[in-house]
């Protein structure tokens, strides 16, 4: 469970934000405030409000903040299965629907209706509505990551369409594309630590939004950790951080595989359905050369086109709706993998200067330098954003998976009963038929 | 030894009670007046390969069927005598029907299965001698049996009975009966096709209706085993998953004991197909067998042009040769002919030779009337026989293919019951994921 433990948050008041939020991120100069100060993470608060102020705090501070997270990381572990416990107390409500299509002078783009609901005070107004289009999703993404280098930023669906094979006004692009920006912007909604970034509040409320805001705010901290010495090689990454590169890398070949099993599947079904709507017509004409043949003849026809509507339903929503999601976890896991990297670079640091010092401390005795300790919170603290994503990104996975298969199956399961039907009232209706006749019969 | 037919009353009046071995027999084969099959209990067992010489002292493989015999009455009386049997090929049932068309051309004859596996979907085999081929065809000629042994006409034939009762020297006993001077020559009949004047408006209807029956099955079988084959493909890729499953539930900690059920399910998925295909080869081979009887009923209505054209013809000559004698007996020519003109040119003949032709006229002519008469009965006969037969085929196939189609629809829905069994199983295990 990462660290927006469900007890913790704002709207609770038992604990100030201050305590849970991440030393890098937002309000950390308020920290040295007592326990009853909320602080505005909002937009306005422009003075000495950096988004990742370096960590320049005293080191006692964040030690002790430290000691603070680990407290919660501990007490949470009992609602690490359980990710959806926050549900109850979630207080950030967003939604991504009813795209519309603006034609301009020099461009023609889709836009998207942002609805926010939330008790959060961080935000002025409990509704927001705005519009927005892929390329603002695109840069609040981008804010993201680089000021919660730490975190593990959900993944956007691609950017970039071939303009001749994909028609990115159709309405199945523009369906699929606002799920998958639906799905990112709850998710990133749902993360107790994302969910309180400064751009994500602007990205919700500002009618505008003005992106050259986030140039000032461009953080130090995003440039000290982006700002890893080229020269640092990691020495032994622990075996946890192993053992979660190892499972992406084999999940990613799986996904793949899966998803070329789908795609498969979705060419040998288009393929079945091109017979079968041939054999459906074959019933049809044979109809028009037969007298007492012709209703039955005519009702299997009805069936089998039945049959075909149902499956080419099927089809369609496994193109819509299971393929991206498949996609999308194949981007997450890039993500994720992302992180892992920076954590290597971040521990390589560390462990570099490190060195350098502990030399430098044998020549000259001076004592252990502030960057070090520095690295060192800055290691200790990313690997536990790290291990708490991870927790977090495991469960949401399984039920992001367990909601696609369960999924898949009910398609399929829909499929066959809408067949079975059909088939079944051409029974009926056949014997019917029979009985009437045999009744005309012997009378 | 089957017994004769004074023991008609004996059997039972509830036809539906009489079954194949394999269920086949139905209400529509059994009919008032089918005697054979009321008094002898039919079927086709067995099959078997054997090995021998053939015609050019060459050695073969060939599958042989062991066609069983009982008495009806001991059957209704429910005693249960061992069946008289005998061993026939495929060749053997060709030459019984061969006959029977000869014989009987005004009969629609009861079609045998197919000789060689056609309109076949990739994964079925079109061997000759794979056991489900096999199979399907000891069905097929138990169904020949049944239907002729149950036709009011042909059930009566003594060769029929010869073929069911004895296995030794029948052949010889069918070459005997010299039906294969009596077929028709594909040539006459093709001929008469196209040079009838005068043939029965509905022998003509009903030969327009046998090719659109015979293309509208081909049609709908081809278009089947298309079908069949993506079917196929379908499920076998789903296959797929179970393996990839497996695979993934390896690295997963909660989630992997789903998964792995899961891809068990998608594995029987993937198989199911076999048995489901398998299956529907049946609803094919209904659809075959009124392929064959297609051309069946098509060759009652071409028999009927060539009866119909040989009247004509035979009419056509009377005409004309009672025409030459009238020309000859009063010197005056009606129509023009070169003779005649000759004739005038070079004069005419002595009286002598008059009188020689006009007497062998008078022959020709008696033999020609005797002609028309024979060909008009045959005429006659065949139409009257062959409405009746083909009036008695069409309420046979309305309800056997209204019969094959209810079936199909019942196979489609089991077909849709295992698929939601499947998947709602693995549906299950994904919710223990």
């Amino acid at each position: 469970m990462s660290v927006g433990a469900p007890r913790g948050l704002a709207s609770s008041g038992q604990k100030p934000i201050t305590e849970i939020l991440h030393p890098l991120s937002a309000a950390e100069e308020t920290l040295s405030s007592g326990p009853d100060v909320t602080v505005n993470v909002g937009g306005d608060q422009e003075s000495g409000l950096t988004n990742g102020t370096p960590v320049e705090t005293s080191s006692p501070a964040s030690a002790s903040l430290l000691f603070n997270r680990l407290q919660l990381d501990d007490d949470s572990e009992a609602d690490a299965r359980d990710p959806y416990a926050s549900t109850e107390t979630r207080d950030l409500f967003v939604t991504v629907d009813d795209p519309k299509k603006h034609v301009s002078t020099m461009e023609t783009y889709i836009t998207y209706r942002v609805s926010t609901k939330t008790t959060r005070i961080e935000f002025d107004l409990p509704e927001y509505c705005v519009r927005r289009r892929y390329q603002d999703f695109d840069w609040l993404r981008i804010k993201l990551e680089d000021s919660q280098p730490t975190h593990l930023i959900p993944p956007l669906p691609e950017k970039f369409v071939m303009k001749g094979v994909v028609d990115r006004f159709s309405e199945e692009f523009v369906e699929t594309r606002m799920k998958a920006l639906d799905k990112f912007l709850k998710r990133v909604a749902d993360h107790p630590v994302l969910s309180f970034n400064p751009h994500l509040n602007a990205f919700l409320s500002a009618k505008d939004l003005n992106k050259r805001q986030g140039l000032a705010l461009l953080t130090k901290v995003g440039e000290s950790v982006k700002h890893v010495a080229g020269g640092y090689k990691l020495r032994a990454r622990p075996p946890e951080f192993c053992a979660m590169g190892e499972y992406l890398d084999t999940f990613t070949q799986k996904l793949g595989t899966i998803d070329r099993i789908a795609q498969r599947i979705l060419k040998e079904q288009s393929e079945y359905l091109t017979e079968l709507r041939e054999y459906g017509t074959v019933y049809s004409s044979w109809a028009g050369s037969e007298e007492e043949l012709r209703r039955p003849l005519e009702g299997v026809a009805g069936c089998v086109t039945t049959c075909c509507g149902a499956l080419e339903d099927m089809s369609e929503n496994m193109s819509q709706d299971f393929l991206p999601v498949l996609r999308e976890y194949v981007l997450y896991i890039e993500s994720m993998k992302n992180v892992l990297r920076k954590r290597d670079q971040s521990q390589a640091e560390y462990e570099g200067r490190l060195e350098a010092a502990i030399l430098r401390k044998q020549e000259d005795r001076t004592p252990m330098p502030v960057e070090v300790e520095k690295c060192q919170d800055k290691v200790e603290c990313f690997n536990a954003d790290l291990k708490a994503d991870w927790e977090r990104w495991q469960s949401n996975k399984r039920q992001d998976f367990k909601q696609l298969l369960t999924g898949m199956a009910d398609k399929n399961i829909n499929h066959y009963e809408k067949c079975q039907a059909a088939w079944e009232s051409l029974i009926t209706l056949l014997q019917e038929k029979q009985t009437e006749d045999k009744t005309s019969e012997t009378n | 030894m089957a017994e004769d037919g004074k023991d008609d009353s004996v059997a039972t009046d509830d036809d539906s009670d009489q079954t194949a071995a394999d269920g086949s027999l139905n209400n529509t084969m059994v009919e008032e007046g089918s005697t054979l099959l009321r008094r002898m209990e039919i079927c086709v067992a067995e099959a078997e390969k054997r090995s021998g010489k053939n015609a050019v002292s060459m050695q073969e493989t060939f599958t042989v069927y062991l066609i069983e015999t009982r008495p009806m009455d001991a059957v209704a009386d429910g005693r249960n005598p061992a069946p008289d049997s005998l061993w026939r090929r495929y060749s053997e049932f060709e030459l019984l029907r061969n006959y029977l068309i000869v014989t009987y051309p005004y009969i629609v004859a009861p079609p045998l299965p197919e000789k060689r596996a056609e309109f076949v979907w990739h994964k079925l085999s079109a061997d000759n001698m794979d056991p489900d081929f096999v199979e399907r065809r000891r069905v097929g000629l138990e169904n020949f049996l049944l239907r002729v042994a149950s036709h009011p006409v042909l059930s009566n034939d003594k060769i029929l009975y010869h073929f069911l009762t004895e296995e030794n020297g029948w052949k010889e006993v069918v070459y005997e009966t010299g039906f294969q001077a009596k077929a028709d020559s594909r040539l006459r009949a093709l001929s008469a096709t196209f040079r009838v004047r005068n043939p029965d408006k509905r022998f003509m209807e009903m030969k327009h209706y046998s090719d659109e029956l015979q293309s509208h099955t081909s049609q709908l079988l081809r278009a089947r085993a298309r079908v069949a084959d993506r079917l196929y493909g379908v499920y076998k890729v789903h296959g797929n998953y179970g393996r990839v499953f497996s695979e993934w539930s390896a690295i997963e900690k909660e989630m992997g004991d789903g998964l792995q059920s899961a891809g068990h399910h998608m594995d029987a998925y993937a198989a199911s197909i076999d048995d489901i295909l398998e299956e529907e080869e049946h609803y094919a081979d209904q659809l075959k067998e009124y392929l064959s009887y297609a051309e069946a009923l098509r060759a009652v209505c071409r028999k009927h042009e060539l009866a119909q054209f040989e009247l004509e013809m035979a009419s056509q000559d009377l005409i004309s040769k009672k025409q030459q004698r009238e020309e000859l007996a009063t010197g005056i020519v009606r129509t023009f002919s070169f003779k005649g003109m000759t004739n005038k040119l070079f004069g005419q003949e002595a009286p002598e030779q008059r009188e020689a032709k006009l007497k062998l006229l008078e022959e020709l002519i008696t033999e020609g009337e005797e002609t028309v008469k024979e060909k008009t009965v045959e005429c006659e006969e065949h139409v009257e026989r062959a409405w009746v037969d083909m009036q008695r085929f069409k309420e046979q196939k309305d309800k056997d293919l209204r019969e094959a189609l209810i079936n199909y629809a019942v196979m489609q829905i089991s077909m849709c019951k295992k698929g939601i069994q499947v998947w709602s199983n693995a549906k299950e295990c994904f919710l223990k994921m």
